[in-house]
């Protein structure tokens, strides 16, 4: 069969990026082989591992199992588009806390927990494990997983705080 | 400055991770690259009748397509460079495709070549193999023996080895007061690094030098074995592996598909890139473990070990992969006696070769074998004695005043406070109070247990004249060089080969506590042999302890030499000079001083250097170690197990280890802690099955229970410091502590909650169904 | 993993979807909603469509409204929709409940109630939901529209009666008149997170300790997910105690469909543990 090119346009890290792709191309090979966002890894072919974890229009989803198709006018997040001039507190948390070891699921971890973040922004351990399911770790043990997203949490409301008064 | 030895230094390499920034191999891209895809036999043992490649070589966008013909005149063998002596080894001709007969499902056939992933996907679908199917063996022991299925022809009862230590113990135990017996499976293991293996070779026609960036635990091991296969000398082969996304071992062996990429990259002229599949993890990169043991222990009434005796079926699967023959001989039946003064021992072990995938190291390698049978022996001799197993295990460790301790096999154990990281451990259990609580919930039908795990491990490989003596086909020192530029910054070389271990870091601190200067000004320089003189790699928890040596080895020259210029330009003896947190100082004289940095500078400009002393400020060291090192500690595990279900709940854990000096806890507790969870993932989780026709049956993380987050509670982690005597920085290894004690811990754990009901042993993993089923056999509840 | 190469087209409109999949009938057109059963599918070359219509921008078939009596669900509605939608919580809170054990995060933010239904994984959660909520499958075709049980639309594992020519729109569930009780109970596979078991209970509570309307489903086990009817008549109109909870859990053994490699004592095991700690549950919200 013909492979037929399918026109795509999406907003990348705030850049909007339009290509020619065959319609089978998966969002994380998009990110990794078109755009070179190679901070975007792939541990596994059955949606478990989560390390190729992307945010589309501000939600956590595995971008090997996303068609690029797909995103046709949306926005997607990748680790490569969190920090701006300063770390973002994800990112600080993790270093802080040796959230991680050889790195590679970490940059689907932490877009997987600025997710859970949204939905409890002061989780309990337990919440943040089970919040954890999508992502596989084999060098940490978690708990320092665990332990840089509590501190992310921290980081974040003191962050707002100010937001907060702003509004009141 | 603060001294940052023994502080938690944020590490260095997390810049880059946490955005995204690491070079993994599958993130390399280079002009005119083209990719590999690889065809996989799907029989565990069969003749390849035919191989029809042309629709796939018609695809539009494929190079080329190979098969083991193609190659089998180009290319050597894949060798083992783990020859155990007196044992009758049998090498297995592994050639990088199968050309004749395929011995695992994931053996490759062919491999298709093109412009872009997406074609070569195709086009592998394309290649039409016919395959003839053979009888498959998967299982150690059923494989031994004249009347069965080959895997290689050259080994007539598919013994690829045996080998053999101790003494003839049949009198002891003939005339010993207490024999327990017990066969114990150690299941065959996924190691499931995050990051599935990559290889990128660019082969330069000008200068005829290849580059192959791969994910390798040991870039020098790689170049060393890959220049014979390849026959490109080693000079004209350079190997890199900037970040390596985790290996636990299974990044040690030198694959087929990296010869392949060479290969390929030869005959085409373009960069070729290939990654595996998760899929093609599962089935073509090295597994671990899977032995069957057959454990004697002998001893007295009043609970003295007095012998242990283990015959051991090791499954090394189709070819003996790089390091195998010496996990389930060398790193395993040594240190069988464990923590434990027990004065005899032999072992026996018969190396088998199945239709499965290649065996090899995986985090602990032999030595979380031994320790599994040995804490499961005492457990089950105390049982037998109706002893507790603390007193067991107080009676028979090794007492601190012991050391330097010589097993029964001939090692000398370092330096150990054995009963110290159990009295710690117990003050953090409080045992009294938990036997209580025990007693009272099994009266409510609630069934709690306890387990413990005395272990001492092997580690700091090691002695290269140890490595030689077993068989090792390599050295097992490492190199350092400490570059001082002529500002004061420093570059550091080191042949250990860190793939998430942080030794960018620690290795950082060990510069900056010894020079003085900020850590920050320190760069650390790894996995690229051309960068790198010489080195052997990560693994077997010898980064540190031997790498980090040789770096210490090397800063010292680095002091010595700076000494000699700050002496000269200070005008005084070198006897008065002294170096303290980055300063010559004149002694006595508190004023008259120079920098380090300055020092750099003179060195470099050698305007006025002493006689004899070269101009530049570089040392490298070379350091191979006395001997190995041996960490220990005492680790407890508290479960639930419901009875109704067989679920396990791991309730608490406990870890008090001694890893020696500690250069970053921050480090050495994420190193515990991903130790733990794959030991424990051993325990009640992971494990690998084959069908009998040696398929794969858990061949995807949707069937092979990786460890989640939720599975564990919060570790209670402690320690203990007892320096080793066996190098300059008295540290002793934490990269598989965890793995290595906490497996037995957690078993025996689950085996006192159900001493209730009379069940004395379970094979690993201690799933909810074994649980339950084997209540029920039991009368059930 | 790569797909094998397909065609891709987005439909607009529900009879732009309804003419793609009529217009050549030799070419086998699958549905992409979310993508989460379908592309895993695609990448183990387990299916290999030639065209994959994209439905996401097809308004019927998102939203959750509510009619008399009913309350309809369209097919494109997220895992993470039920569990964060208030009709939906508020009306059906066993939908939203299991919704919310579905995999993970991330897949609950793209698998949908339609793609788990079409999927027909005797290993999914949805299915037990929607047959304990007596839901409606509504399909839509050249010919107009059915509606069916989920037991009508569910034909075999992976298999569905849903035509080529066929879309799943929506489902629709009755609203429960008077107070209901619902529970799920899960055990998930500790690799997969699909259910071992999944025990789905609902009833209506016309006094306190007693029950009706009772429906006990089990999913994750046979085939498919299953009404336990003789489970349901031991609990109909009695008078709830333990003993009768623990007797409700041994009747719903006699009537387990296990699958044909199931591990029959652990299995009824589960079943008889499953079903009676979801009736405590059920029974400790209604004592």
């Amino acid at each position: 069969m013909e492979n037929h090119l399918t026109e795509i346009t999406m907003t990348v890290n705030g850049v909007s990026v339009s290509r020619n792709i065959e319609p089978r191309v998966l969002l994380a090979h998009f990110l990794r082989e078109e755009l070179g966002l190679t901070g975007t890894h792939i541990g596994c072919d059955t949606s478990q591992c989560g390390a190729c974890t992307v945010l589309i229009d501000g939600e956590a989803v595995k971008s090997c199992t996303v068609l690029a198709v797909q995103c046709m006018g949306q926005s997607v997040t990748t680790i490569e588009g969190l920090a701006q001039t300063t770390l973002h507190p994800m990112q600080a948390a993790f270093r802080e806390k040796h959230g991680l070891q050889c790195g590679f699921c970490t940059s689907g971890v932490m877009m997987t927990a600025i997710e859970l973040l949204k939905q409890y922004p002061n989780p309990t351990e337990s919440q943040i494990r089970q919040g954890l399911d999508g992502v596989l770790c084999r060098c940490t043990g978690y708990e320092t997983i665990v332990r840089s997203v509590q501190h992310a949490a921290s980081l974040m409301s003191k962050q707002e705080l100010p937001q907060e008064e702003e509004v009141g | 400055m603060l001294d940052v030895l023994g502080q938690p230094v944020k590490r260095h390499e997390d810049d880059r991770l946490i955005r995204g920034k690491g070079q993994y191999t599958d993130d390399i891209r280079l002009p005119g690259m083209v990719y590999a895809h690889m065809v996989r036999s799907p029989h565990a043992h069969a003749k390849i009748k035919a191989i029809d490649i042309k629709a796939a070589q018609a695809l539009p966008g494929v190079l080329a397509v190979f098969v083991g013909d193609d190659l089998k005149d180009s290319v050597g063998m894949i060798p083992t460079a783990w020859i155990p002596p007196n044992a009758d080894m049998k090498m297995t001709p592994h050639p990088a495709l199968a050309y004749d007969t395929v011995r695992y499902v994931g053996d490759g056939v062919a491999v298709v070549i093109a412009e872009d992933p997406y074609t070569a996907s195709d086009a592998a679908d394309l290649v039409r193999v016919t395959y003839a199917p053979l009888e498959a063996m998967t299982h150690p022991r059923d494989a031994m023996g004249p009347d069965k299925p080959l895997v290689h022809q050259e080994i007539s009862d598919n013994v690829a080895f045996h080998w053999s230590v101790g003494e003839n113990l049949d009198e002891v135990f003939a005339s010993s007061e207490v024999v327990v017996r017990q066969e114990f499976r150690q299941q065959r293991l996924i190691p499931s690094a995050m990051e599935p293996r990559s290889a990128v070779a660019q082969y330069n026609a000008a200068t005829e030098e290849l580059t192959l960036w791969a994910t390798t635990q040991n870039p020098h091991i790689h170049r060393f074995l890959m220049s014979g296969i390849l026959g490109i000398p080693e000079h004209k082969l350079r190997v890199v592996a900037i970040d390596v996304g985790g290996g636990f071992g299974s990044k040690i062996a030198c694959y087929p598909d990296e010869v392949v990429v060479a290969y390929a990259s030869r005959a085409l002229g373009r960069p070729v890139k290939w990654t595996e599949t998760r899929q093609e993890n599962f089935i073509a990169t090295s597994h671990g473990r899977d032995h069957v043991h057959e454990v004697e222990l002998a001893g007295t009434r009043d609970g003295d070990i007095k012998a242990i005796r283990v015959k051991a079926f090791s499954n090394l699967g189709a070819y003996l992969s790089t390091a195998a023959p010496g996990v389930p001989t060398i790193l395993f039946g040594l240190v069988v006696n464990g923590a434990y003064k027990i004065p005899q021992a032999s072992v026996d072990v018969y190396g088998v070769v199945t239709h499965t995938t290649p065996v090899d190291a995986y985090r602990g390698a032999g030595r979380p074998e031994a320790t599994y049978l040995i804490e499961r022996m005492v457990d089950l001799y105390a049982r037998k004695l109706a002893m507790d197993p603390v007193q067991v295990r107080r009676r028979n460790l090794i007492p601190k005043e012991s050391f330097p301790y010589t097993n029964p096999m001939g090692l000398e154990y370092d330096s150990g406070n054995y009963q110290g990281t159990l009295d710690k451990a117990l003050q953090l259990v409080d045992y009294p109070q938990f036997r209580r609580e025990q007693e009272a919930l099994r009266k409510q039908g609630k069934y709690i247990g306890i387990g413990f795990s005395t272990y001492v491990e092997m580690c700091g490989l090691g002695p290269s004249e140890v490595a030689g003596a077993v068989g090792f086909q390599g050295g097992l020192w490492e190199s350092a060089t400490v570059r001082v530029h002529p500002t004061g910054k420093v570059t550091v070389f080191t042949g250990a080969s860190p793939h998430g271990q942080g030794e960018e870091t620690t290795f950082a601190q060990i510069v900056s506590h010894e020079l003085g200067i900020p850590v920050e000004d320190i760069e650390v320089v790894h996995g690229d042999t051309a960068r790198i003189a010489m080195g052997w790699g990560t693994y077997g928890s010898r980064s540190t302890v031997v790498g980090g040596a040789a770096l210490h080895n090397a800063t010292q020259k680095i002091i010595a030499k700076a000494t000699k210029i700050a002496a000269h330009k200070l005008e005084v003896s070198e006897l008065d000079v002294t170096f303290e947190a980055g300063q010559f100082r004149v002694a006595g004289v508190p004023d008259r001083g120079m920098s380090f940095a300055n020092v750099a500078l003179d060195a470099y400009l050698a305007w006025s250097l002493p006689e004899g002393v070269e101009p530049a400020l570089e040392e490298t060291a070379f350091y191979n170690p006395k001997n190995f090192t041996y960490p220990f500690g005492a680790h407890v595990a508290i479960v639930s197990v419901d009875a109704t279900t067989g679920d396990v709940e791991l309730m608490r854990y406990i870890a008090v280890d001694d890893v020696g000096n500690i250069i970053n806890p921050m480090i050495v507790e994420g190193q515990i802690h991903g130790g733990l969870v794959q030991g424990i993932g051993q325990a009640l989780y992971e494990g690998a099955e084959f069908d009998d026709q040696g398929q794969l049956v858990t061949g995807s993380f949707l069937d092979y229970a990786m460890p989640k987050a939720r599975f564990f509670p919060r570790f209670e982690t402690d320690h203990t410091v007892t320096p080793s005597p066996h190098n300059p920085l008295g540290v002793k290894g934490v990269g598989e502590t965890g793995a290595i004690a906490s497996t037995p811990a957690v078993v025996n754990a689950v085996l006192d909650a159900l001493a209730p009901f009379g069940i004395r042993d379970l094979n690993m993993p201690l799933t909810s169904k074994k649980v339950w089923t084997a209540i029920q056999e039991r009368g059930g509840i | 993993m790569r797909t094998a190469p397909f065609e891709y087209h987005r439909a607009h409109d529900i009879d732009d979807a309804l003419e793609w999949l009529t217009r050549d009938g030799d070419r086998e057109v699958k549905i992409l909603a979310g993508g989460h059963s379908l592309l895993p599918l695609m990448k183990l070359k387990l299916a290999t469509p030639t065209v994959l219509l994209d439905v996401q921008g097809v308004s019927e078939l998102k939203g959750v409204t509510m009619e008399p009596g009913w309350i309809r669900i369209g097919a494109l509605s997220r895992y993470v929709d039920l569990t964060r939608d208030p009709t939906v919580a508020e009306a059906l809170p066993l939908l939203s409940q299991v919704a919310a054990t579905v995999a993970d995060m991330q897949v609950r933010n793209r698998g949908t109630i339609g793609g788990s239904l079409c999927h027909a994984d005797p290993q999914a959660d949805i299915p037990a939901a929607v047959l304990a909520l007596d839901g409606r499958l509504i399909v839509v075709g050249p010919r107009g529209e059915r509606r069916m049980t989920l037991d009508e639309f569910i034909v075999a594992p992976f298999l569905t009666v849903l035509e080529p020519t066929e879309i799943l729109s929506a489902v629709e569930f009755p609203i429960p008149s008077g107070p209901q009780q619902s529970v799920y109970l899960k055990r998930p596979h500790p690799a997969s997170g699909y259910p071992i078991v999944g025990v789905a209970i609902t009833a209506n509570v016309p006094t306190p300790g007693h029950l009706s309307n009772v429906r006990v489903v089990v999913g994750g086990m046979g085939s498919k997910a299953y009404r336990a009817y003789a489970t349901e008549s031991t609990l109909n109109e009695k008078e709830l105690s333990p003993e009768t909870l623990r007797q409700a859990a041994e009747v719903a053994i006699t009537e387990a469909q296990l699958s044909d490699d199931a591990d029959v004592p652990y299995h009824s095991q589960l079943i008889r543990t499953y079903v009676e700690r979801a009736l405590h549950r059920l029974y400790g919200g209604v004592a």
